[in-house]
């Protein structure tokens, strides 16, 4: 495989998903805002939708199934960056802080 | 052996800047201090892959994506920066040492994980395509094979927007002393 057809092969998008994945999770683990971790959660999520887009254009025998699901992971992340980001203010008003170790009295 | 100046010589030059684009957009994500860095890394980050999305003949989704993620959702994200204002140096100093290490070893431990397994499996190419994939392809499926995925999302966002604009609401101090 030459660099000069780098492009039309499957491995680097793979390889791109998953960099973009690992460095989603070391966000989240790393991050001390929750607004950080959201950040981070959002390179998840394009992480799994870059798989899912290489998937469609070299393997599907339906390259429009990747594609709409694509689509769909866009609209759930958006919903679930609404919600979180409606939690986070709510969070904020009440303790002044948007940090976790600020929460603590939150869990179980 | 292609040309580096033939037009897919450029093209790959293009692809290998897209990259890049993406990983710095990712790391600065994940790295700066200050929150609102964060989010134009985050933008950044969404254009490269956008790129890539390109590169993997979906235009259609390659525009969807600048449009949601980098019109919206970034933009979502930096209003909340702008009322929360977190303070960046009350976070410096209760960290723990050995949180950078370790979080930095969970993410190359996934990263390695992935990337072996990706390396390893024997991908089989289809035999035959049912479509080209095109924006019209897309339409067709969403319309028939997908309707009701495409109704219950739309229900979906609904209740989203009904319950982010309830909670927000509740907590602003309505009827009850301001600090």
């Amino acid at each position: 495989m030459s660099i000069m057809t780098i492009s039309n092969s499957l491995d680097i998008y793979l390889l791109m998903a998953a960099l973009l994945f690992g460095m989603g999770i070391y966000g989240i683990v790393q991050r001390q805002t929750f607004i950080g971790m959201l950040i981070a959660a959002e390179l998840i999520l394009s992480g799994a939708s870059i798989n899912f887009m290489a998937f469609n254009r070299f393997l599907a025998p339906d390259p429009t199934v990747g594609q709409i699901f694509t689509l769909f992971i866009m609209g759930i992340a958006a919903a679930e960056a609404a919600i979180a980001l409606s939690i986070i203010i709510v969070v904020y008003r009440n303790y002044r802080s948007i940090e976790t170790v600020d929460v603590v009295e939150l869990n179980g | 052996m292609v040309s580096l100046y033939s037009a897919e010589g450029l093209s790959e030059l293009v692809f290998l800047g897209i990259i890049a684009v993406t990983v710095t957009g990712g790391v600065i994500a994940t790295n700066s201090a200050r929150l609102i860095r964060a989010v134009t890394g985050l933008a950044l980050c969404f254009i490269g892959v956008a790129g890539i999305y390109y590169y993997l003949n979906s235009p259609f989704v390659a525009l969807m994506e600048m449009l949601i993620y980098v019109g919206a959702v970034c933009v979502t994200i930096a209003f909340a920066i702008m009322l929360a204002d977190p303070d960046p140096d009350d976070a410096a100093g209760r960290k723990n040492p050995l949180a950078g290490a370790a979080s930095l070893a969970v993410g190359a431990l996934f990263f390695w994980g992935l990337s072996a397994l990706a390396a390893k499996t024997m991908w089989q190419a289809p035999a035959a395509r049912l479509n080209n994939g095109s924006m019209v392809a897309i339409g067709k499926s969403l319309l028939t094979t997908y309707s009701m995925v495409f109704e219950l999302i739309s229900l979906v966002l609904l209740v989203a927007i009904i319950g982010s604009l309830v909670l927000a609401r509740t907590g602003s101090g309505f009827g009850r002393r301001k600090s």
